[in-house]
C-alpha cells in the first residue's frame, strides 16, 4: 500500500516530520507514489492514511485545531496517528492544563513540561520495547510524560518520571522527538503497523 | 536512569527548541497580566522585558536586562516558554537569566550594547540564544558563535515594517543567489561577507539558514505579520505592536491567525476587521543616527 502521510501544519516542527517520513519511506523502498504533505484543513485530511501531529506549543496547536474546524475530523480520522511531544499531549484523554482540548484518541493522562524548563531538556539512549537493535537516541525538549495509561494502551518505554512511549491500535505517541534524528525505526514500525510495508525490489 | 547518561544543553536541544517555535508568534510582555493575555491569544512564547521597544525609545538612557523579579513573575504566570533580553556582549546578564530558568535568551540590539567588539560566546551556555541579523554575513557570524535561532532585526519600536522587509529580503535573496555559485565562488563570497565558509555552503545546500529564522522589528498589524511569513520567515516576534495597540487581546489573536493563514488573504481580511488602532508608527528615515537600533552589533 502507498503511504499518504499528512503532517498537521498549524504550528511547530512540521518540516522536520516531513523530512523524517520521506527518509523512512526511502529506506522502505517506496517511490514517488507514496507521499508526505502538509495538512491545514479538513479537506486535506481526506487524502491521508496516516497523520503526524508534530512538536510545538500544545496550547497554540490545540487552539488552532479548534479554530480551523479540525477537532472532529481528526477525532474521526480512520488512519493511524504518529504524535510527538505536543502531539502526545493532544492525543491524550486527560491533560493537566484546562487550555488544552485533548483529542482523547489514546487512553492516557499527560503532564505537560514534566521535566521543567528548557535547561532541563535532555538527550538519552532509551530502551524501547519491541524495537530491535541499539537503544533509541531520544531527544526530550520541554517534554510531557504519561502519568497513567488505560488497559488498552501498550506502554513501550518508561523512565523515572513516567511513561514516554505508547501505542494504542493504529496510533503511536512519544514524549521525545524521533524526527530530530536520523533514526527512522519508529516511523517505519508505525507505517508497517498500518499495512504500509517495505517494498522489496 | 542515571543522571550521567543524560546530556543537557547540546546544540541539538538548542536548535530543536527553536524549531518547535516555527509558525508561531512570540510576543513582548512587561508583566504577568500581559503574559497571560499573550498565552490566551495563542502565542508560542513570550519575551519578558522591562519596557517594550517603543517605550525604550521614549525613555532614553541605558536599557538593560529586566529586573529578575519581573522575569520570575512572568515565568510563574504562564506555561509557554519565556524568553528574556540581554545586552549585546553582556554575558553576566545572560548567566543571570539562565539561572532564573528563562527558556531562550535574546542577545538584543534593542538594549544598550555592553560590548562594542564581541558578542556573547553562546556555546558556553546550556540555554539557547536568538540573535538579530540584517544580512547573511551577520546571521552566520551569530550562528557560528552558537545562536540557535536568528531573527531579522528590523527597526524595533517603530511600528514600521520597512526595515524588517529589507533585512528578510537581504537574507533570503543572498541565499537564493548562492545557488548560482560554484564552491570557489562561495568561498570568496564567504570571505566578502565575513562569514565561515562551511556555513555558507550549508545555506546553499539547504536553501535556507541552518537555524530557524524569525522576523522582528516593526510588525504592527496582521498583514505585516503575514507579509513577513510570505517573504520566508519561519515565525514572527511582535514587540510594541500588541500592547501599544488600542485593543491588545484582539490584536494578539488576529496576528496569531494571520501567521497561521499567512497565504490566505480571506482570513487576513477577516481578522483585520475592527481591531482599533495599531500602534502609532515612526518614519525610520527621520530617526537620528543615535536612535537607530539595528546598527548595534555587526
Amino acid at each position: 500500500m502507498d503511504a499518504k502521510i499528512g503532517v498537521l501544519a498549524l504550528q511547530g516542527n512540521v518540516s522536520e516530520h516531513i523530512d523524517a517520513f520521506l527518509r523512512a519511506l526511502e529506506r522502505m523502498g517506496h517511490g514517488p507514489s507514496s507521499e508526505v504533505f502538509e495538512v491545514r484543513s479538513p479537506a486535506d485530511l481526506v487524502h491521508c492514511n496516516a497523520l503526524a501531529l508534530p512538536g510545538g506549543e500544545s496550547t497554540t496547536i490545540s487552539r488552532l485545531i479548534d479554530k480551523n474546524g479540525l477537532y472532529e475530523p481528526i477525532r474521526s480520522f480512520n488512519g493511524g496517528i504518529f504524535a510527538t511531544c505536543a502531539g502526545m499531549v493532544l492525543m491524550a484523554t486527560s491533560v493537566d492544563d484546562p487550555r488544552i482540548h485533548p483529542l482523547g484518541l489514546i487512553d492516557i493522562t499527560v503532564d505537560r513540561n514534566a521535566f521543567g524548563r528548557q535547561r532541563e531538556s535532555f538527550e538519552m539512549d532509551l530502551a524501547i520495547d519491541g524495537l530491535q537493535g541499539a537503544p533509541f537516541h531520544a531527544i526530550f525538549i520541554r517534554a510531557p510524560v504519561v502519568t497513567s495509561a488505560g488497559t488498552r494502551v501498550n506502554v513501550r518505554a518508561r523512565i523515572d518520571q513516567g511513561i514516554v512511549a505508547v501505542e494504542q491500535g493504529k496510533h503511536m505517541a512519544l514524549s521525545f522527538h524521533p524526527e530530530l534524528c536520523d533514526d527512522t525505526r519508529l516511523q517505519e514500525q508505525f507505517l508497517k503497523n498500518l499495512g504500509i510495508t517495505p517494498i522489496i525490489r | 536512569m542515571k543522571l550521567e547518561e543524560l546530556r543537557f544543553g547540546t546544540e541539538l536541544l538548542k536548535r530543536g527548541f527553536a524549531s518547535m517555535q516555527k509558525g508561531g508568534v512570540i510576543m513582548d510582555v512587561v508583566n504577568a497580566e500581559q503574559a497571560k493575555i499573550a498565552e490566551e491569544a495563542g502565542a508560542v512564547a513570550v519575551m519578558s522585558l522591562e519596557r517594550v521597544p517603543s517605550d525604550i525609545r521614549k525613555m532614553g538612557g541605558v536599557a538593560r536586562m529586566a529586573d529578575p523579579e519581573k522575569v520570575l513573575e512572568i515565568i510563574d504566570a504562564v506555561s509557554i516558554p519565556v524568553m528574556g533580553k540581554v545586552r549585546i556582549g553582556h554575558f553576566v546578564e545572560a548567566q543571570v537569566l539562565e539561572v532564573l530558568g528563562v527558556d531562550m535568551i535574546d542577545e538584543s540590539e534593542v538594549l544598550t550594547p555592553a560590548d562594542e567588539q564581541y558578542h556573547i560566546d553562546k556555546k558556553q551556555f546550556k540555554v539557547p540564544f536568538v540573535c538579530g541579523a540584517r544580512d547573511l554575513g551577520e546571521a552566520l557570524r551569530r550562528i557560528n558563535e552558537g545562536a540557535a535561532m536568528i531573527r531579522t532585526k528590523g527597526e524595533a519600536g517603530t511600528g514600521n515594517v520597512v526595515e524588517a522587509v529589507r533585512h528578510m529580503r537581504n537574507i533570503m535573496g543572498e541565499i537564493r543567489m548562492l545557488r548560482g555559485l560554484d564552491k570557489q565562488e562561495m568561498t570568496d563570497y564567504a570571505r566578502e561577507i565575513e562569514a565561515p565558509a562551511e556555513l555558507v555552503y550549508e545555506c546553499a545546500e539547504r536553501a535556507r539558514l541552518p537555524v530557524v529564522n524569525f522576523s522582528a522589528g516593526g510588525i504592527a498589524t496582521p498583514s505585516d505579520a503575514a507579509l513577513m511569513m510570505q517573504l520566508g520567515a519561519d515565525g514572527v516576534f511582535v514587540g510594541s505592536g500588541i500592547f501599544k495597540s488600542t485593543n491588545p487581546e484582539l490584536m494578539a489573536k488576529a496576528i496569531v491567525e494571520a501567521v497561521n493563514h499567512f497565504d490566505d488573504a480571506n482570513v487576513i481580511a477577516k481578522v483585520s476587521k475592527g481591531l482599533g488602532d495599531a500602534m502609532p508608527g515612526l518614519d525610520v528615515h527621520k530617526l537620528r543616527d543615535d536612535e537607530v537600533l539595528q546598527t548595534r552589533g555587526r
